[in-house]
């Protein structure tokens, strides 16, 4: 059965079992053409020209960025900055308001669940400004204690960063309550989306962040596009994180008048082409729709999970339950390392991620120096995890430990 | 891309029996190896007199294709004078890039049961690693 790998031309090539998700996902044809259809037919450099194609180029980039605010459910387009990934977008917080707001005695308050983009920012923001780096650890199965936050949030407590879902358990967690508790002690609260935007419908307001990261290329969108929302009224009072080309209304030989939001953070020639790829992008999964997503992710993961259970010297990390898994499956084998487990998949045409996923805290946490991750998307058939659970079931033998 | 069978028997026996996985007192060469990107590590431990490697272990966590490496090398240069020890290594390194001639393959013995690791790039530093600290270990020296 095709379904809807018929939409992905990778996947209808190449016999991979691609199930590294959440790296990166796939490209659908459509999102394909919107790259290539700027570079034909509309390609300028935006908000310069006065001719046509720019003016064209501009109005291409600025109905990309009105999808993400729609998207999002952010207030106003003003809002929405591209920048060229996730970790880009939290960098120019950090950069931008980490930098200029805190002073020693403060505190910044991340999760232990953190990717390292979510994470090495707040690092360098405190080794700069003196301010403590505080961690919200979670329980064992990985879900998160609210007690737990509502005692480490604190007055000192400047910004809080945590992941909406983790790239390594699959969980999802609240930020609505964790936003809340950072309002109360007058902190910002910083999410990262990157891992939800595939899965789960975001509303900004909603959530009540101050902000919000994430990447187009995780979204069935292109790479090199990625996503800040920021309120306003932050955004408005924030220096810009790159300056140059582009962020100004005028400039003399010793200063400048920086743009208004959002151009005041996207210094030099945008990623137009990108933005208007995301766009399609989003495009495309609104027209599968969440509710489709989630169910085709959860009906294959949670058939892969369960099987993965029956099968002995499997450890699956996180919840017991699937459905809190949003479809990653993080594991290992016993006496096995990672790279040799996802060695011996690769061998049988199926595509996994093998380490530390860019969550070493997380993982020395639970207890675990490297791990390997099956991250299922809505287009992986039952299959696939199929042929994912038959190489898996041989890994052990073919590494000299008998059936 | 079938069947690639480098988890052949040799590696697999040295990955779940090594010979020289564990301490030694009184090492008179001690040095760290690590692969960042993955996270293989060993510490290499050697004892010489004069020129010869006299003993060897090795301790450290890391892929069946790192631990296995280290394991057969160490078979292998035991007893043998620290210019041998490079000689092998040099041919190793070379082997593993694709750029050893069959019969200096050979010359490995059983580190030449680690050939096809020269298809497979991303694993090129796990059967590297040993040899690398080893090089650095015996010219720092």
């Amino acid at each position: 059965m095709q379904g809807y790998k018929a939409d992905f031309p990778l996947l209808m090539q190449d016999k991979t079992v691609y199930i590294d998700n959440a790296a990166t996902a796939q490209r659908p044809q459509c999102v394909i053409n919107a790259v290539r259809d700027f570079y034909i037919c509309h390609n300028a450099n935006p908000l310069r020209g006065i001719y046509e194609l720019s003016v064209q180029a501009t109005e291409d980039y600025e109905n990309a960025r009105k999808a993400v605010r729609d998207f999002i459910g952010a207030a106003s387009a003003q809002e929405i900055i591209f920048t060229r990934n996730t970790t880009e977008s939290i960098n120019l917080v950090a950069y931008s308001y980490g930098l200029s707001n805190l002073k020693q005695g403060d505190e910044v308050v991340v999760s232990i669940m953190e990717h390292h983009s979510d994470l090495l920012p707040w690092q360098m923001v405190c080794r700069q400004t003196g301010a403590e780096l505080k961690f919200l650890e979670c329980e064992k199965d990985g879900s998160l204690d609210l007690d737990k936050a509502e005692k480490l949030i604190t007055d000192r407590t400047k910004i809080v960063a945590v992941t909406q879902l983790s790239n390594v358990l699959g969980r999802e967690y609240p930020i609505e309550k964790l936003a809340e508790i950072a309002h109360r002690r007058n902190a910002v609260m910083v999410a990262d989306g990157a891992q939800s935007t595939p899965h789960i419908p975001v509303d900004v307001k909603k959530l009540g962040v101050d902000f919000f990261a994430f990447s187009g290329h995780k979204l069935y969108g292109p790479m090199g596009i990625g996503v800040l929302y920021g309120s306003r009224e932050l955004l408005e009072e924030m220096p810009p994180f790159l300056t140059g080309g582009e962020m100004i209304e005028s400039v003399s030989r010793t200063s400048a008048v920086y743009a208004e939001l959002p151009h005041k953070f996207e210094a030099g020639t945008v990623n137009a082409a990108g933005a208007g790829g995301g766009e399609t992008g989003i495009d495309y999964v609104k027209s599968v729709g969440f509710e489709e997503i989630h169910g085709r992710e959860l009906e294959v993961s949670a058939y892969a999970f369960e099987k993965m259970k029956e099968i002995a010297h499997i450890n699956i990390l996180g919840s017991e339950k699937a459905e809190e898994h949003n479809g990653i499956l993080t594991f290992t084998v016993d006496n096995v390392h990672p790279h040799d487990v996802s060695e011996i998949l690769a061998a049988d045409g199926i595509a996994v991620r093998a380490g530390h996923h860019c969550a070493q805290p997380l993982l020395e946490y639970l207890g675990y120096r490297s791990t390997v991750r099956a991250s299922f998307a809505f287009y992986n058939t039952k299959e696939d995890a199929d042929r994912f659970l038959d190489s898996l079931s041989t890994v052990r033998e073919r590494m000299g430990y008998g059936k | 891309m079938e069947n690639r069978n480098f988890y052949n028997e040799i590696l697999t026996e040295h990955n779940m029996h090594p010979d020289f996985k564990h301490d030694i007192e009184g090492a008179d060469i001690v040095l760290d190896g690590i692969n960042p990107s993955c996270g293989d590590e060993i510490q290499l431990k050697l004892k010489t007199d004069g020129d010869i490697i006299t003993d060897g272990a090795f301790v450290g966590d890391g892929c069946a294709i790192s631990q296995a490496s280290t394991d057969i090398m160490l078979g292998m240069i035991i007893g043998q004078s620290k210019e041998t020890a490079l000689k092998y290594a040099d041919t190793f390194m070379r082997m593993i890039r694709g750029e050893a001639t069959d019969e200096e393959i050979d010359s490995l013995e059983e580190a030449s049961a680690l050939r096809d690791i020269s298809h497979m790039p991303a694993r090129v530093k796990c059967a590297m690693l040993g040899w690398r600290t080893l090089s650095e270990a015996l010219k720092g020296k």
